[in-house]
């Protein structure tokens, strides 16, 4: 186990590049996260690795936040939101956008599957195309997502069959999704805590299942700086243990529907029509 | 309750299907091959049915095509829960009328996934 002085210039040093918080509850967690990475990077103990941290190794430091991160995601991941998707945004894009092509971010994609399940949607949906941009902090769920290859297991889990036959081929033991979805999404490593002018306003934005590891002064920082890459009419939506209420004014929810929010402005427009 | 059958002739596999439908809330019932399956379909139609594809007397395609031929025979959900994991076996069965589909190995995760797919929870 690391010393107090130690697991502190941990905590702070995660948090700093990732927003993770790391409470003192959660040594177990470090040590279960970092004792692989301490293994392949050849060192004898996480507290050695952690050691090599604190002589300002930046590189390790950024290897340590990203082993330190949960990754886990599955297709179609709580349906609802999903379900809005089809229901409620994708009509409203249909009859704002007049033919552009919608522009969405997966802020936080992890191994893609949260970008493929929308590529499905979008694939299913006559007359709205989209240009998917999927980032994530963490290179390897982004390798995995580029080439698109998943475990039996990750199939099963929250795919329907008829989407599995449609939308994927087999190798083996494996899965490919298939290369028109594979066109349809471009992954970007990208860090919810640098600047997001690169990736220009938005028409819809998934960030979920992220910020519920950061802290309250990190979370309404970033919806703030979410809510300016919506367009007008856009559309973010959060985890469902995520909310923007007491977070951010730029923000509100969209009554009845569970995730959904968007601009103070917007809402104006929908509760007038 | 609703009610589903387990078809599988692996008794431990059965078992293990048993523990995971009653925790969804389902009656489980169990047989042995398609024949038996398709008899007691014939007394009494469930409203799930986890199918295995590999049996001996009746194959589990076998008993899928026998059954949406009887009367209300179109009303169980069935989802083949099987090893055998190729494409091609996947769209056989769904061309048979199978809802779902499950590769073995399962877990109750993947079955409650499945269920809900279908709407069953
Ligand atoms: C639990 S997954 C959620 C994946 C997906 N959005 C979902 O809901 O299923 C969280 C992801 O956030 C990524 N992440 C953590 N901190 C990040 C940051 N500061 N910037 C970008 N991504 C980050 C992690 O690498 C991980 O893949």
């Amino acid at each position: 186990m690391l010393t107090e002085s130690k697991f502190r210039f941990l905590s702070e040093d995660v948090k700093k590049r990732s927003g993770l918080m790391l409470g003192p509850e959660k040594g177990y967690l470090v040590e279960s996260r970092l004792s692989p990475l301490a293994r392949t990077e050849g060192f004898a103990s996480v507290e050695a690795l952690v050691d090599q941290m604190m002589r300002g190794d930046a590189a390790l430091s950024a290897r340590a936040a990203e082993a330190l991160a949960t990754h886990e995601t599955f297709f179609f991941r709580d349906r609802t939101p999903f379900d809005v998707f089809a229901e409620t945004i994708a009509p409203v894009l249909k009859t704002v956008l007049h033919g552009r092509k919608a522009k969405i971010w997966c802020a936080a994609c992890s191994s893609g599957q949260e970008p493929y399940s929308l590529a499905m949607l979008l694939e299913e949906m006559p007359g709205l195309d989209a240009d998917i941009v999927a980032t994530d902090l963490c290179n390897s769920v982004l390798e995995k997502a580029r080439a698109g290859l998943y475990s039996q297991f990750e199939v099963q889990r929250g795919l329907a069959i008829q989407r599995l036959v449609k939308h994927f081929e087999q190798t083996g033991d494996t899965w490919r999704i298939s290369p028109r979805l594979r066109q349809m999404v471009r992954f970007e490593v990208g860090n919810l805590l640098e600047d997001f002018g690169k990736y220009g306003k938005q028409d819809v934005i998934f960030c979920r299942n992220v910020l519920i590891y950061f802290d309250i002064e990190a979370k309404a920082k970033i919806l703030d700086r979410l809510a300016n890459q919506l367009q007008p009419h856009g559309y973010l939506i959060l985890g469902a243990a995520e909310t923007v209420v007491g977070l951010t004014e730029a923000l509100k929810p969209v009554p009845g529907q569970r995730g959904l929010y968007a601009r103070p402005e917007a809402l104006e427009k929908i509760k007038a029509a | 309750m609703k009610t589903c059958l387990v078809v599988d002739d692996s008794r431990v596999i059965r078992k293990v299907a048993r523990k995971i439908v009653e925790s969804l809330g389902f009656a489980c019932e169990e047989a042995g091959d398609g024949q038996e399956a398709l008899d007691q379909c014939r007394k009494h139609m469930p409203d799930a049915i986890l199918l295995d594809w590999n049996m001996p007397v009746m194959n589990g395609l076998e008993f899928l095509v026998a059954l949406r031929a009887e009367e209300n025979g179109k009303k169980p959900v069935v989802i083949f829960c099987t090893t055998e994991n190729d494409m091609s076996n996947i769209t056989q069965a769904l061309r048979a009328g199978a809802d779902e589909y499950v590769m073995k190995p399962f877990d109750g995760e993947i079955i409650e996934s499945k269920f809900a797919e279908v709407g069953l929870v």
